[in-house]
């Protein structure tokens, strides 16, 4: 069987499950649908997509992606991903996997740069940045985090955005602590990882880019963190903005040692 | 990057190196940094205007810090905010505390209302269930906060309209319209004292819990 009708045929028994939720406990249902999700998951394609679109000359440049220093050289891939974010000298910034690739996209194929970052998630190159990203973290997949931490920007990031994690605002004066700031939380079903600390290999911060089977979609780490924000009912936070880079360096610094899954599957 | 942030950063980098002290700022420089980052990376979008981070109270401003540090505030400071919060509640107009506990069920379960995809007409939910049992019959239910199954029966209340019942029935009304007069870093949203749920569907809440035929105590 190939891979699309092996998916297809698992998302089709994930739905028929639903079915017999009832006869079971609404928790060991939900594991099953979890289980069976694990057999294919659809973000294969985004990475697939992603890889294609690293080596395809694009732009006005005419240029891959090939030469884009993701923070351990030119080109090279494996690993990067889970050592960001972290301070690159030639933007003289802290840039996160998604930002950088923004940076990627205009130094070397002649996009602009503030034109992607204002587009819509799920569009245009916003849609290449996401399927980008998905590819560059699976060829991390297994390996432990492990953000550098020298460089003061990286200390300073990391401060920062604890400050950012434990901000109470909007009307429901929610945190982000509010959700991740114990152990063993849960919203309705919903496991809450504790993120002032490494939460366990694949969970929290090393489990994104991630599959939402719920709405189809595939979501980076900034989407991610963007929904967040929405249901904390704050306002928005911009792509790449140095809040959501700060909080991403507090979170992944936490992760430290944690085993990445990326790309993952979720509900 | 927004260019401000930029400067501020290259600033604050700059003034270390002529400080020549050590590679991470003071509390004092962080706390400024982290606001000015905020102003830099948040914008309105919809209903969610930026001044709901920019323009908080004193109660989030004090908690938030305290959270930061790992130690509860202090007693005299948990004191005053508790005291301010519990002088800003709004008492039923009419004096009437209980509502229908059937709409009070619908408007725990709701989780509606006040992000940026919603707008200002949408009638906003209170949340509960997200994170407290309520009924038995939900078995969707969160655990940040305590469960609430047989709230008024625990509290011996068999009549919430006798003279015997009113502390508690004033506690579960200050509770909702505002849970940080009893606990001033409470994780508890103030849903009547931050518009979150007007006066009719926090008296439909405390009947939900408080009312003898609500399936909360059965």
């Amino acid at each position: 069987m190939n891979k699309h009708s092996r998916m297809a045929l698992t998302i089709g028994l994930a739905l028929a499950a639903g079915s017999v939720w009832a006869q079971k406990s609404a928790s060991e249902g939900i594991d099953e649908y979890r289980a069976m999700l694990q057999d294919g998951n659809p973000a294969e394609l985004f990475e697939a997509k992603g890889e294609d679109l690293w080596k395809q000359k694009r732009g006005p440049k005419n240029a891959s992606l090939e030469k884009c220093d993701l923070g351990k050289g030119p080109g090279v891939v494996k690993g990067a991903f889970v050592e960001l974010p972290r301070f690159f000298a030639d933007t003289n910034r802290m840039q996160d996997l998604e930002s950088r690739l923004v940076t990627c996209m205009e130094t070397l194929q002649g996009f602009n740069g503030a034109e992607i970052a204002k587009t819509p998630f799920g569009r245009g190159e916003m849609a290449n940045v996401t399927a980008l990203a998905t590819w560059i973290a699976a060829e991390s997949k297994g390996m432990r985090f492990n953000l550098p931490y020298a460089h003061s920007q990286e200390k300073t990031f990391y401060e920062v955005g604890k400050r950012l994690f434990f901000q109470r605002g909007g009307p429901h004066d929610f945190s982000c602590a509010s959700c991740h700031g114990e152990e063993g939380k849960r919203i309705r079903l919903q496991d809450l990882p504790l993120l002032t600390k490494n939460p366990g290999d694949g969970i929290g911060f090393a489990a994104w880019p991630a599959y939402r089977v719920s709405n189809g979609q595939m979501w980076g780490m900034q989407l991610r963190l963007n929904d967040c924000y929405r249901q904390q009912r704050f306002p928005y936070p911009g792509f790449g903005s140095d809040a959501t880079i700060a909080l991403a360096t507090y979170l992944g610094v936490n992760a430290k040692g944690a085993k990445s899954v990326a790309p993952s599957i979720k509900r | 990057m927004k260019k401000q942030t930029q400067i501020v950063l290259a600033g604050l980098a700059s003034a270390l190196v002529v400080a020549g002290c050590a590679t991470v700022p003071s509390v004092a420089e962080l706390n400024a940094l982290t606001d000015q980052i905020v102003k830099a990376s948040f914008r309105d979008q919809g209903i969610a205007k930026v001044d709901r981070v920019l323009a908080t109270d004193e109660t989030n401003r004090v908690c938030s810090e305290a959270d930061v540090t790992g130690k509860p505030l202090d007693e005299k400071t948990a004191k005053r905010i508790e005291e301010a919060n519990l002088k800003a509640i709004k008492w039923p107009s009419d004096g009437k505390f209980l509502g229908d506990w059937k709409q009070g069920e619908a408007i725990a379960q709701s989780g509606r209302g006040l992000t940026w995809t919603d707008d200002a007409k949408t009638v906003n939910g209170g949340n509960c269930y997200n994170c407290h049992q309520i009924s038995k019959e939900e078995i969707s239910f969160g655990t940040i906060g305590p469960s609430l199954y047989n709230y008024g029966k625990i509290r011996g209340v068999t009549d919430p309209n006798s003279a015997a019942a009113k502390p508690i029935v004033e506690y579960t009304w200050g509770k909702i319209w505002n849970a940080k007069a009893y606990n001033a870093c409470s994780n508890m949203p103030r849903a009547g004292h931050m518009g979150i749920l007007n006066e009719a569907q926090v008296r439909h809440i405390v009947a939900l819990l408080l009312d003898p035929n609500s399936p909360v105590n059965k």
